[in-house]
């Protein structure tokens, strides 16, 4: 039956902000890579509650300094996420990440390491974490419109039946949520080389395509430029997009693109795990590429559920947001579909319309809002990747 | 209309993809243009694998290769009708 968005909706929590989680983790969230240990005896400790190692937070500084705030303050205040112990090697960055976690009204508390070492830390943030884990098992999901959900978008080991079928799916899906009230956002800078002239087209006012153009460009002189030894043939497309078919990066850009579908346009381009700032409908983030990498940052601006075509079989997952994966390739169903919630391989043999991929990609985006839980979900898939803008002091 | 061997984006596009596993040789491959669903008959000239491309003319170096009506690159080597189009023949005009 064809969905219809003024009727649809999904049980899930309504957060203290109003925002809408359909996951509901305690986490405990390290500042930095050496409050990890802790964080992971915390988690250890009281079941339930979900520790999010990373490998930065030490010396950074200037811009690169704020992302790591953004994402680690984002990561917490995503309505997927119901409360938040904080642990740091000192006090002062972890009451600004506690405090920017704050400002959303859900239950934060911050424990910081110096002066009490590692077993006192522990002991008082385990007492924490317990009573969070009883409070939020107990909250109540309520009927929300599915149209309340923020839904991001990155493919992975793209080939060239993501670009006949399962990006356009997602494309599908975003042309009939989006006109609703959805949130969506795509990204991935350095895939949009070669369709950029498209993307910058698909932009919904004057603003927004001058601010894609702009971190094109900036990408293309910072990254590209400065870094490159040859070309980007050897890492653009991947080896796995080559096997796959993929031959050019103008082929893969333009695949990549179908994901934003036939009439959707971008009202803003804003930066790395940036919360939309312009209401509801679709934004493009700049990104980089790298699977984990993306969906952490789309996860720290607050998107609840990920939308991951593939095509050779990617096998992402994050730790707070279920990524839900599309594949229309018959080798990988036929080789991995463990992986794979959304199954779009008739769009290749002609027995599935795009438009029967996007029902079935919205019918599992309710489902998974409802608490099935995906692939990567089920496999234990909970890649949490820091995006690094340069070296620390 | 049967199980297509090749789907092709766009009407202006002079490539298409192999969308079956094991496609051999001399098959003889029901071609589905997505765009606006009208199809063909053409002879793969390889052993191509899925997901790879499949020249709908006989393409020299130096021509342009279209997909998804646009410009997806340059031909470095010739490719005949039929035959397999990738990285050995057809490059980005990018770098």
């Amino acid at each position: 039956m064809a969905f219809d968005a003024s009727t649809s909706t999904i049980q899930a929590w309504r957060r203290e902000n109003g925002r809408v989680g359909v996951r509901n983790h305690v986490v405990i969230l390290p500042v930095d890579d050496i409050s990890n240990a802790a964080c992971e005896a915390v988690a250890n400790n009281v079941k339930g509650t979900l520790a999010i190692p990373h490998a930065y937070g030490r010396l950074q500084f200037g811009e690169d300094l704020d992302l790591h705030f953004r994402t680690m303050i984002g990561t917490g205040a995503n309505p997927n996420v119901a409360a938040v112990v904080v642990i740091g090697i000192e006090p002062g960055w972890t009451k600004i990440i506690a405090d920017g976690i704050r400002k959303t009204g859900k239950p934060v508390a911050e424990f910081s390491i110096e002066q009490k070492g590692d077993f006192e830390t522990i002991r008082a943030a385990s007492w924490q974490a317990k009573e969070y884990i009883h409070w939020a098992t107990e909250l109540q999901k309520e009927d929300c419109p599915l149209t309340d959900l923020w839904v991001s978008t990155k493919c992975g080991e793209s080939d060239t039946t993501t670009g006949l079928s399962s990006c356009p799916t997602v494309g599908n899906m975003y042309d009939k949520l989006l006109p609703h009230g959805l949130y969506g956002c795509f990204g991935e800078t350095s895939e949009i080389t070669g369709a950029e002239h498209i993307c910058e087209k698909r932009a919904a006012n004057p603003e927004a395509a001058s601010k894609f153009m702009e971190i094109f460009k900036a990408y293309q002189e910072d990254v590209i430029f400065a870094h490159q030894t040859d070309d980007l043939s050897d890492s653009q497309p991947t080896k796995g997009n080559i096997l796959g078919g993929l031959t050019t990066i103008e082929e893969k850009a333009l695949g990549n693109l179908e994901k934003i579908g036939r009439t959707s346009t971008y009202i803003d381009a804003m930066g790395p795990a940036v919360s939309p700032e312009k209401g509801p409908g679709l934004y493009f983030m700049d990104t980089s590429s790298a699977a984990a990498e993306c969906v952490t940052l789309m996860a720290a601006a607050g998107y609840v559920i990920h939308t991951f075509p593939t095509g050779q079989g990617n096998v992402v997952g994050n730790p707070i947001v279920p990524v839900i994966k599309i594949s229309g390739n018959p080798r990988t169903l036929r080789t991995m579909s463990e992986h794979i919630d959304v199954d779009v391989t008739g769009v290749l043999t002609r027995e599935m319309t795009i438009d029967q991929a996007g029902d079935a990609l919205i019918e599992m985006i309710r489902r998974t809002a409802n608490g099935r839980v995906t692939a990567a979900e089920a496999l234990g898939h909970r890649e949490f990747s820091m995006t690094k803008l340069y070296r620390s002091a | 209309m049967g199980v297509p061997q090749l789907l092709v984006h766009d009407a202006k596009d002079n490539v298409g993809v192999v969308v079956v596993e094991g496609l051999t040789a001399g098959t003889d491959m029901l071609c589905v243009v997505t765009h606006d669903n009208t199809d063909f008959q053409l002879t793969a000239g390889d052993d191509i694998p899925i997901g790879h491309k499949v020249a709908l003319t006989d393409l020299k170096a130096g021509d342009t290769i279209i997909k998804y009506g646009e410009d997806i690159g340059k031909m470095v080597g010739d490719a005949p009708k039929g035959g397999h189009v990738h990285t050995q023949n057809l490059k980005t005009k990018r770098w």
